[in-house]
């Protein structure tokens, strides 16, 4: 197999147009055009938003790594929803339905606040960070993320002094997800903080990738990306946000709490019970990489001093 | 039907090529997904135990339908079986752990779906060894079957295999799992429909005829 790496980049990876679009690009504006003209633009925009730029200040917590071809990002997803297959997301989750979309900020907070997606994308500036991500399965991807520090959010909504965690809830739409009519896992999907962990200028509010708003299958419109936690910690298509005072039991801990812990940070010591986690195949290279403690991340160490980390798996 | 074997053996060996030839074009043009190796290895697999269920298959179909020739297929398509767990096996020696021996060892004594996956491997080299002639006079008729009859247990440590592998969704491989119950299940019926029959022979039905002595010639 040929192993395809990039050279040095000469721009920056959100300047990149997705090869796709770019095909597309005379596709797409006759069609705005069409659009503008009938006036019909609201009516149509689902269609079209696949391209709808979102450019994000270059940040320094990113990594250097190239990131992962666009084509796996967006085709190469657990999203079980849509599916339990990789593949399935990207067939599938174009029936999700994104607008209108907001998030209900909620719970132990002094001024409890519903969020238009709109009002979400403006709350604060906008930056590209390139995260790794590392799934629980023992693969990983580079992603150059859009968004900003969770943290901002939640201080807008000032978490009372009882706030010990935060509980974020994924929409449930029936009739357009294929994988909520299977009880695979108990819906809604439930994912939570340590509210340290979510006031981490690390936790990002996601609301695009590679300079657009999120795909879909990524979990649009709005998500979060905890990059030194397994991928299935980042919640997708938020609705709810809670601060609670108790633990939240998490999707996966309820699904299989023997495998799938609350914390479940990137820990190359601590073997899932059926395969190790010592090393991962980082997407489009050939041989397998070691894996780091909290994916490289090691400014986030201090949340854990004196824990156990093999007890909180 | 019976002149028709050797051009059918040739064309059944053709088709069981074709799954790898799909794999091996699909690695090369780069078609196989994000995970290009992970596809190869566990399209290799399902491969694997695709064949073991059609080999499994060969003696029901067999008993249904009188089709007796089937059975001079079977040997080929359990050599397929081999064969493809046997590529399986390398793309996990090679691509996965790149032959460092100490942590395969450690994956086989650690992961409960390795260990299975690796023992039923080891179970399947005898019959692989002896799926020939001259093996089949060396050891016996009664012998051989015996030594094949292995094979029942490596179909169930295949599909446990698989099943340990899988995160959470266990649909494809618990439809493995009913589709072996089902060629094993068969086989229990089977011998049981048998042995009531010769025991109503023997014992529960009075004969109709007359009853002619038959004594051997000395």
């Amino acid at each position: 197999m040929l192993i395809k790496r990039a050279a040095a980049n000469d721009c920056l990876p959100s300047e990149i147009t997705p090869p796709e679009i770019f095909a597309r690009r005379r596709e797409f504006m006759q069609f705005s055009a069409a659009a503008l003209a009938s006036g019909a633009l609201g009516a149509l925009l689902p269609s079209a938003e696949a391209a709808e730029k979102l450019a994000g200040k270059p940040s320094p917590l990113s990594t250097p790594e190239s990131p992962t071809p666009y084509k796996h990002v967006t085709g190469y997803n657990n999203f079980y929803e849509f599916g339990t297959d990789k593949e399935d997301p990207a067939a599938n989750a174009h029936l999700l339905q994104t607008q209108p979309w907001s998030v209900s900020v909620e719970g132990l907070v002094k001024k409890p606040k519903t969020f238009d997606i709109d009002q979400l994308v403006k709350l604060a500036p906008l930056e590209e960070r390139i995260y790794r991500l590392r799934c629980v399965e023992g693969w990983s991807m580079v992603i150059p993320w859009v968004g900003y520090s969770l943290a901002a959010l939640l201080k807008q909504v000032e978490p009372t002094g009882s706030a010990k965690y935060v509980e974020f809830i994924s929409a449930v739409q029936p009739e357009n997800m294929v994988g909520v009519q299977r009880r695979v896992l108990d819906w809604p999907y439930v994912e939570g903080l340590r509210l340290d962990e979510a006031m981490h200028p690390l936790t990002l509010l996601t609301l695009g990738l590679y300079g657009e708003v999120l795909p879909k299958q990524n979990g649009a419109p709005v998500r979060i990306t905890v990059p030194w936690k397994y991928g299935f910690k980042s919640a997708k298509s938020i609705v709810k946000i809670r601060l609670v005072e108790k633990q939240p039991l998490i999707s996966w801990e309820k699904a299989n709490p023997r495998e799938y812990g609350f914390y479940s940070n990137v820990n190359p010591t601590v073997d899932h019970p059926r395969w190790s986690q010592a090393r991962e195949r980082r997407l489009g290279e050939f041989t397998k990489r070691e894996t780091l403690m909290f994916n490289g991340y090691n400014e986030v160490a201090s949340l854990y001093a004196g824990m156990d980390l093999r007890k909180y798996f | 039907m019976h002149r028709f074997i050797p051009a059918l053996k040739v064309l059944l060996f053709l088709l069981c090529l074709a799954p790898l030839a799909r794999l091996g074009w699909g690695f090369q043009q780069d078609t196989l997904g994000a995970n290009p190796i992970e596809a190869l290895t566990r399209g290799l697999g399902t491969w694997g135990l695709n064949f073991l269920l059609i080999t499994l298959a060969v003696t029901p179909l067999r008993k249904l339908s009188g089709w007796h020739w089937l059975t001079r297929l079977r040997r080929m398509l359990g050599l397929y079986a081999f064969f493809y767990v046997l590529l399986h096996l390398t793309s996990y020696l090679w691509l996965d752990q790149f032959f460092v021996w100490q942590d395969i060892a450690k994956d086989i004594l650690k992961r409960p779906f390795i260990t299975v996956g690796m023992a039923a491997f080891v179970l399947l080299v005898p019959l692989a060894a002896t799926s020939n002639n001259y093996a089949i006079r060396r050891l016996g008729g009664k012998k051989w079957t015996q030594l094949h009859r292995t094979v029942y247990p490596i179909g169930i440590m295949a599909v446990l295999h698989y099943t340990w592998l899988v995160k959470l969704d266990v649909t494809k491989p618990l439809l493995y799992g009913l589709t072996l119950a089902a060629l094993l299940g068969f086989r229990v019926l089977w011998r049981y429909r048998e042995k009531q029959k010769q025991l109503g022979g023997a014992y529960l039905r009075k004969p109709k005829g007359r009853i002619i002595p038959i004594v051997a010639k000395r």
